[in-house]
């Protein structure tokens, strides 16, 4: 038997629609929109003045905190504008607006690092900085400091995530078919900055292909190990991913970091290896485009600061009834309120749902069937939590361990009375957290 | 285009719903109704349709006094009225469906509530009630085919008579209420409800074998034979595919639900052994559904990730 974790659920992979569209090469847009907030951190700030001419890749935003990464430009053009616009995270965020002037013209300063075995280790997370590497899995942590662990957390695992397990998405499951040998030099190069022998990549086995043509490309290389895992949501969550490839617990409130492993994204190993190898920063990045509401579905490779709008454009466009566009999976992607949205470093996938598709149903009372529990990754009890949340009962939802829920949202896809536990987990821990942060400020 | 839907993750749902659930539910009844139709003729069906009828008026009504949304149509009454039905003799007169509908679908659930607010089975509520009201009314029953008055298998092992063949268990051929008597029928429909993914099996399981050994230890019977007459005998398998396993009355975790369903089977031998009743089942499922809010209280998940990681 495939290895698994205990609970989760089978939503219907919708993965059909695009898993056989090879990924298609979007040229950038006459203009781009680069918000100088695309990860989990510090918003950088604009180091380019409007009316000024950029090149393709050049910075144009960065921080001096730690935990943040630099922006670049996508395209070669001037800026035309600094503003506040339409961002994926639902709140206006600064960007900067380049008009494209077609040139492609890349900026001086990028230049192949080359050999990565002649660096060091300093030098090649030096190297993911400057390129403005975040995690492309959507969660956006910016990948310098998760490689740079405090020297009290040993770090012995490397995981690499191709479960990929959102329905619809197959974006992954292409480039590990397209560039196999992309991913395999990506581990190659975080197993020499963790100075560690071994690492796993952990593929579904609705992606066998994808396996097959990894372990191809691995060859017989000891270092790298495939995991073939069972097909399940949220397989690809990192604490699961980690419980069954190690056994081991992450705590709430911990990183992974804490537990020796260190869990890294597909897309993030192949831009890993494409930075090495052409030195160009993170201004692209591959999208599956798909939903009932798209003409053409398929898989593209797209500039950084695209609109969604021009995005759906080049999938023959959306369908007439759509009714709600969702930036990454359908099970924690992200609703989006406008087409001006640009592409970020974390954006997955794009997803337009004709009006049939989009449920929305009349909140029946709960029956206490139990089907969340037993669908719950976590083995929370999310019908209880969901209950206190609502009242407001802070000593009962840390009772029931609130904060160990990972917002996978399988509760609220198996709820037969259409109820919507994972929302009221979120307002609750929330609501706890202020509640918690309102009592020290007391003491 | 209009505007965009904009609502919180996920954004797809599974395709299980309530009102499917009860009608799943309804469904696997069918089985042992045939059954009781078979076995006690077509007074069976009526007692059945009038429990049902009222149960939805009953409903119905309650919501168009209170003002209330109208819930008589998410199945959850017509469940109650059926199961209350399938539970009482062939021959009780029409208005004891009836009374034990008012006071199930009234009492039990809406003076509580409503779905999923009611602590009891208001199914078994009714029951009980009719039980301890008209208790000759209810514990007279007949035997198949002919109509005639006969005492069930377990009335007569009680008295130390020569009670039932196994086989006559099985297939339903004995005295008893409408859809309790065919052990047969009852596990076609909870085959039913088991591959729709409706109940959970373990509880059922749990409760059967408990209940079976624990009447033996008791000294109810002895070997195999013993064990198998006291779980096909009674209401036992209806009680445990079709009342235990109601969601709102019972624990939600699977923990929970096993300590209650064993809890629960010991109940059962321990009245039908050496309690005063020849059954025990409807009690010991209400006095299981008035445990499992404290197995859900002190049955608390986990902490995730509490072991060897240094702080």
């Amino acid at each position: 038997m495939k290895r698994s974790f205990s609970g989760g659920i089978h939503p219907p992979t919708s993965k059909d629609l695009t898993k056989d569209k090879p990924i298609k090469i979007l040229g950038a847009p006459p203009k781009v929109v680069i918000p100088l907030k695309q990860h989990i951190g510090a918003v950088c700030d604009p180091v380019v003045q409007i009316g000024e001419r950029v090149k393709k890749g050049q910075l144009i935003g960065e921080s001096a905190a730690f935990v943040s990464a630099p922006v670049h430009s996508s395209v070669s053009g001037t800026v035309s504008d600094i503003c506040l616009y339409d961002h994926p995270s639902g709140v206006k965020t600064p960007a900067i607006i380049i008009e494209n002037d077609g040139l492609d013209e890349y900026d001086e300063s990028i230049k192949p690092y080359g050999d990565y075995n002649k660096l060091t280790k300093e030098e090649i997370v030096a190297a993911m900085k400057k390129a403005g590497m975040v995690g492309m899995g959507g969660a956006t942590f910016p990948t310098h400091v998760k490689f740079s662990p405090p020297p009290d957390k040993k770090i012995d695992t490397l995981i690499i995530n191709g479960a990929e397990c959102e329905p619809y998405l197959t974006s992954d499951h292409r480039e590990m078919l397209e560039k196999p040998r992309g991913v395999i030099d990506g581990v190659r190069i975080m197993l020499k900055v963790l100075e560690l022998p071994k690492g796993y990549i952990a593929v579904e086995d609705n992606k066998t292909d994808a396996a097959n043509a990894l372990k191809n490309a691995a060859g017989k290389d000891p270092s790298i190990e495939i995991v073939v895992l069972k097909t399940k949501y949220p397989q690809g969550s990192e604490k699961q991913l980690i419980k069954v490839i190690t056994g081991r617990e992450v705590p709430s409130g911990k990183l992974p970091a804490d537990v020796g492993t260190l869990v890294s994204n597909i897309d993030t190993c192949i831009a890993m290896s494409e930075v090495m190898a052409r030195g160009v920063p993170l201004i692209r990045r591959v999208i599956t485009v798909s939903g009932s509401g798209v003409n053409n579905p398929g898989n593209f490779s797209v500039a950084i600061g695209t609109s969604f709008r021009e995005v759906f454009e080049a999938a023959g466009g959306l369908k007439e009834d759509v009714k709600k566009v969702i930036m990454g999976g359908p099970m924690m992607g992200q609703a989006q309120y406008s087409l001006d949205a640009p592409v970020i470093k974390g954006t997955s996938g794009l997803i337009a749902l004709k009006e049939r598709d989009v449920q929305l149903y009349n909140e029946m009372p709960c029956v206490r069937c139990g089907k969340c529990s037993r669908g719950c990754p976590m083995k929370l009890s999310p019908l209880y939590l969901a209950l206190y949340s609502r009242n407001l009962n802070f000593e009962q939802m840390e009772r029931y361990h609130i904060t160990d829920c990972i917002e996978c949202g399988s509760c609220s896809f198996v709820c037969p009375s259409k109820r919507n536990p994972v929302q009221y987990i979120r307002v609750g821990k929330a609501l706890l957290a202020a509640e918690k942060s309102k009592g020290k400020e007391k003491k | 285009m209009e505007k965009l839907v904009i609502s919180s993750s996920p954004h797809i749902q599974s395709s299980q719903h309530i009102i499917k659930i009860m009608r799943d539910v309804l469904i696997a009844l069918l089985f042992p109704l045939a059954a009781g139709i078979y076995y006690f003729g077509i007074n069976a069906l009526i007692t059945v349709a009038v429990s049902v009828f009222s149960a939805v008026l009953f409903e119905f009504l309650w919501n168009i006094i209170n003002k209330k949304p109208q819930t008589a149509g998410d199945l959850s009454a017509a469940v109650t009225g059926m199961l209350l039905g399938l539970c009482l003799p062939p021959t009780v007169p029409f208005w004891i469906p009836v009374c034990g509908s008012f006071f199930a679908i009234i009492i039990a659930k809406q003076l509580y509530g409503g779905l999923g607010h009611n602590f009891i089975n208001p199914a078994l509520a009714g029951r009980g009630f009719l039980l301890a009201s008209w208790p000759l009314i209810m514990t007279t029953f007949v035997a198949p085919f002919d109509g005639v008055t006969s005492a069930t298998p377990l009335a007569l092992l009680k008295a130390g008579e020569q009670s039932a063949t196994l086989e006559a268990l099985f297939m339903g051929n004995v005295g008893g209420c409408i859809g309790e008597t065919s052990a047969l029928a009852i596990l076609i429909g909870a085959l039913y409800l088991v591959i729709k993914r409706v109940i959970p099996i373990e509880g059922p399981l749990v409760y059967i074998a408990s209940a079976g050994l624990f009447a033996l230890l008791f000294g109810g019977g002895s070997g195999i034979d013993g064990f198998l007459f006291h779980i096909l005998s009674g209401g036992l398998l209806f009680g445990a595919f079709f009342m235990l396993t109601d969601y709102v009355t019972t624990p939600s975790t699977r923990r929970g639900m096993i300590i209650a369903a064993a809890l629960c089977g010991f109940i059962t031998a321990l009245i039908r052994v050496k309690g005063g009743y020849p059954e025990g089942v409807t009690y010991a499922i209400l006095i299981v559904n008035v445990v499992s809010p404290l197995l859900d209280k002190y049955i608390v998940p986990r902490r995730y990730g509490r072991k060897g990681v240094s702080k």
